[in-house]
């Protein structure tokens, strides 16, 4: 019964340290239920450190060109695995998705274009530059996805948008204008959102 | 069978879903005023509006086009009267021509929502090619059509 009650509070807890994020990070380490006194220290110590080695995980995805290129903090996106700039002068335009006249929906549809080899998926946009991931070593991006001064999400805010088309287009990017197919990010779709939502689960702590 | 509306007026075309847009206007619809270039929504030759907005259409699907007004260079005015297509004229900007049918496509998206465009409005927007360079023409006369 005892036992019970605990995991009753336990999912409470979880529950309630997934709503407060982002910065929730201290106030779920200090409410984790103290009921059981031989476990409560080594599950929060382990998941400390699990956390942050998940993160670490998901840096590798976030660090590829697939996101990295329009999650960039210049005025026009990237492409290309060598991240070069976009070409034809595209621009961020006042909206994230191009020049007046010129949308990224100029050129990219809802899908990829196999006749083309032109990328594509639903709201083909750049994140905000306040979202610029270049250059960001993991744990500061890490806190960046926790600041609200940079667009920070929460739990299920960061779970809806990978659910998205355009951040699954990482994952089926289709072949260029060669015939080449895009490479993809160094773990599956489904192992990605796994470990991300390890890692929220276990307090979405952050690497130094 | 796939249903259209095209400068107005609807037409049926029995193609698949995938097939290019560009293909369609110059195949199964005769309009051949605009222009294959690069094939790969690059060049701009092949510009049309959907919906007003400027796009590529050799990189655009026709499915994606149904229940969408699809407008091309025939179907931008009547008898040529588009402050653009005068400010055309009168600025001699063809030369050999074949990408002028785009370059007003996109001029015309870009007025439709910048009235008075800057030269560098028109830098950004105005990406498509044209190898006999007449890029100075055309943002002169841009700036002819603006406010028109």
């Amino acid at each position: 019964m005892q036992r019970q009650a605990s995991k009753i509070t336990l999912a409470a807890v979880l529950a309630m340290c997934l709503l407060s994020l982002p910065g929730g990070e201290r106030l779920c380490a200090a409410q984790i239920p103290t009921g059981d006194a031989s476990r409560t220290p080594r599950v929060a110590q382990a998941s400390s450190a699990d956390s942050a080695r998940l993160f670490q995980q998901m840096f590798a995805v976030f660090e590829h060109p697939r996101c990295m290129n329009c999650h960039t903090g210049e005025a026009f996106p990237r492409q290309g695995d060598d991240r070069h700039r976009h070409t034809m002068n595209v621009t961020r335009g006042p909206a994230n998705s191009g020049a007046a006249g010129l949308h990224c929906s100029t050129c990219h549809q809802s899908m990829n274009q196999t006749a083309s080899g032109v990328p594509g998926a639903s709201d083909w946009h750049l994140a905000p530059a306040r979202m610029a991931w270049v250059g960001l070593s993991p744990g500061q991006l890490c806190r960046a996805l926790r600041n609200p001064a940079k667009g920070a999400m929460s739990p299920d805010q960061m779970l809806s948008h990978f659910a998205t088309g355009l951040i699954r287009w990482g994952w089926d990017p289709g072949k260029n204008g060669h015939g080449q197919a895009r490479t993809t990010p160094p773990m599956s779709y489904s192992e990605f959102i796994g470990v991300t939502t390890r890692w929220i689960e276990s307090g979405a702590k952050c690497p130094e | 069978m796939i249903s259209l509306v095209v400068n107005g007026q609807r037409r049926s075309v029995n193609v698949e879903p995938d097939t290019p847009l560009l293909w369609v206007i110059r195949e199964q619809l005769g309009l051949t005023g605009t222009k294959y270039g690069c094939g790969i929504a690059m060049c701009g030759a092949c510009t049309v509006h959907v919906d007003g907005q400027a796009v590529r259409s050799c990189s655009f699907p026709v499915g994606s086009a149904v229940g969408r007004r699809i407008t091309t260079i025939e179907g931008l005015s009547a008898n040529r009267s588009h402050p653009l297509q005068k400010a055309w004229i009168a600025t001699q900007v063809p030369q050999c021509g074949y990408c002028q049918s785009g370059m007003l496509m996109a001029a015309a998206a870009l007025l439709s929502e910048k009235p008075r465009p800057t030269d560098a409005d028109i830098d950004v927007a105005m990406t498509n090619i044209c190898r006999c360079g007449t890029y100075e023409r055309i943002r002169k006369a841009i700036h002819a059509a603006a406010g028109k």
